[in-house]
């Protein structure tokens, strides 16, 4: 399958300075939804916005569909939808006139029987007439996302949707964008919740410093990084880690009191049973044993911090 | 061409002047009726005839002028600063619309507004003084060609434009003392010689001049060169236009 967005060796540096984006190179497949991770200021916005149109690239080279984002400008916006970070809404628009705007400006004919659906969809039709500055800020992040929809765009990027957001819009949120991938649409989201992520994707990248750090199956990244500790404080400290314990990979603390087991929590077997009869075997006595789970969250921080 | 982009700006830009129809509209009217009595009238009763043309009568060009020019900018210049200001802007650089579309819709619509505004000026000046249009063709042509090039200009400023205060600056700093200082109020000719020359280089006269020769057949200059000015400072307007979408200059920064 070819990619819907191939993004190849994309660098950007603002006119202050600040590089944004070091030659990332990403391939988006039709239908996927990919999460972006990354700190703030780690270049998904700019990533997004290079690929949208907002921001020009300073080197490098970003397709959506086949065709170059310059040079084919309006096949490839046409194609876009976008529902920014910050909740920019023109404060006398009306939300049902907001909409059509945004539709009218992709190209589309006036329709207004999918623009009442499209609010409908987002539960914003009783709202069609208000002004959009008198809502709630959950509300007009639905208005974003409504008007983003709007053109029937083929691919939706959504920039930190649920930066702000409470529980119940975020389930909202969640079933639309399920529901938009079950036909068809191509979705990309940046966070910086992990757990979103995880709830959400098929696949996820982590980014940061401009660096796209990786890029890999959801599951796949969990399995890699998702790993989990047993502790074992020992009675008597050991000098070295006997040779019949080396299978298992123990790594030992400098004042030889705890050996630190790492194991995959998502595998069938942990090894654990065969680690405690080896130290049984090996004579080594237990004290105390507790288990540490890294968090996805410290996974992720890791990952960034291991990268200048 | 995305026919519908255009279509919707425009509505849009329109539309934010039927919300606001009692400032859009009111105003200019309240300020021309207040020039007619103050010039026309109390000050005019004691003015000569210029060239032939009772004073109040005389004014009626410039003080169109000067209500065109400054809502002209104003129009454009508001238009698209308020949604770089809002943030709003991302959706119609993300949109698959050319610059020029962009600029049809946007200068299209305060280009429409101050025509409005100007004709109604028209209108409320028939009400205080006599008025007859020697070349209303002409008029027409000046009137369309001074409303759209000054809403390019406009939109130029709101571009330019990083907070509210530059948006206000060149209006207020540059315009108004140009038109004030063009012959909305008095002829060229009136002027001690020294200063006839000084403000042939301000391009304001000619566009005075040139409006009200369609009125009186009356001008400080020539009638040609007048359109010739126009043309070149629409000319001009539109190629820092086209500069500004190709370098993305405040737009994609």
């Amino acid at each position: 399958m070819k990619p819907i967005i191939s993004v190849s060796d994309l660098c950007k540096t603002y006119s202050d300075g600040h590089v944004a984006l070091k030659r990332v190179d990403l391939d988006i497949m039709p239908g996927e939804i990919l999460a972006l991770l990354g700190p703030n200021g780690a270049g998904k916005t700019t990533l997004i916005s290079i690929i949208c149109g907002i921001v020009s690239a300073s080197s490098g080279s970003v397709s959506v569909g086949g065709h170059d984002i310059v040079s084919g400008y309006r096949s490839t916006r046409a194609m876009i939808g976008l529902v920014p970070q910050e909740l920019t809404l023109g404060a006398f628009d009306r939300v049902r006139n907001t909409v059509s705007f945004s539709r009218g400006l992709f190209g589309k004919k006036p329709d207004p029987a999918y623009v009442e659906q499209v609010l409908r969809d987002l539960s914003l039709f009783d709202k069609k007439d208000s002004e959009v500055r008198i809502l709630s800020g959950g509300m007009k992040r639905r208005v974003l996302i409504a008007k983003a929809l709007s053109h029937e765009p083929r691919i939706l990027f959504l920039d930190e949707p649920t930066a702000g957001v409470d529980v119940e819009l975020r389930q909202d949120m969640w079933q639309i964008i399920r529901r938009l991938r079950d036909s068809g649409v191509t979705i990309i989201l940046t966070t910086h919740y992990i757990d979103e992520a995880e709830e959400i994707a098929d696949r996820v990248g982590v980014i940061n410093n401009g660096e796209l750090l990786v890029v890999d199956d959801k599951l796949e990244l969990m399995r890699k990084l998702g790993k989990k500790e047993l502790h074992i404080e020992l009675r008597e400290p050991i000098t070295r880690i006997p040779d019949s314990l080396a299978r298992h990979g123990l790594v030992s603390s400098p004042d030889g009191r705890e050996v630190t087991y790492t194991y995959d929590i998502r595998s069938d077997s942990t090894g654990i049973t065969d680690l405690l009869q080896d130290l049984k075997s090996a004579g080594l006595t237990l004290k105390d044993l507790n288990t540490a789970q890294s968090s996805l969250e410290e996974i992720f921080v890791n990952l960034v911090k291991n990268k200048p | 061409m995305n026919f519908c982009a255009i279509r919707v700006i425009y509505k849009f830009e329109m539309l934010r002047t039927w919300n606001t129809i009692l400032q859009s509209v009111l105003s200019p009217v309240i300020s021309t009726s207040l020039y007619f009595v103050v010039f026309g009238a109390a000050i005019g009763s004691r003015i000569e005839q210029i060239e032939g043309v009772s004073y109040g009568t005389f004014i009626v060009p410039g003080l169109m002028m000067l209500s065109l020019l400054t809502q002209s900018i104003a129009n454009a210049s508001f238009g698209i600063f308020f949604p770089r200001f809002t943030g709003t802007i991302y959706e119609i650089m993300s949109a698959p619309v050319s610059a020029f579309e962009i600029l049809v819709g946007y200068v299209g619509a305060a280009a429409t507004k101050s025509l409005i505004i100007g004709l109604i000026i028209l209108a409320t000046a028939g009400f205080f003084v006599p008025l007859e249009i020697a070349h209303p063709v002409w008029m027409g042509a000046f009137l369309v060609l001074t409303c759209i090039s000054f809403a390019l200009f406009g939109f130029i400023i709101g571009i330019w434009a990083s907070n509210f205060e530059k948006l206000q600056l060149i209006p207020l700093l540059v315009i108004t003392p140009l038109v004030f200082l063009g012959g909305s109020f008095y002829s060229v000719s009136m002027l001690p010689p020294a200063w006839q020359t000084i403000t042939l280089f301000n391009p304001v006269v000619y566009l005075i001049s040139g409006f009200r020769w369609s009125f009186f057949e009356v001008s400080d200059v020539s009638v040609g060169i007048s359109l010739m000015m126009i043309c070149l400072f629409l000319a001009a307007c539109l190629i820092l236009v086209w500069w500004m979408f190709k370098t993305g200059y405040r737009l994609k920064e």
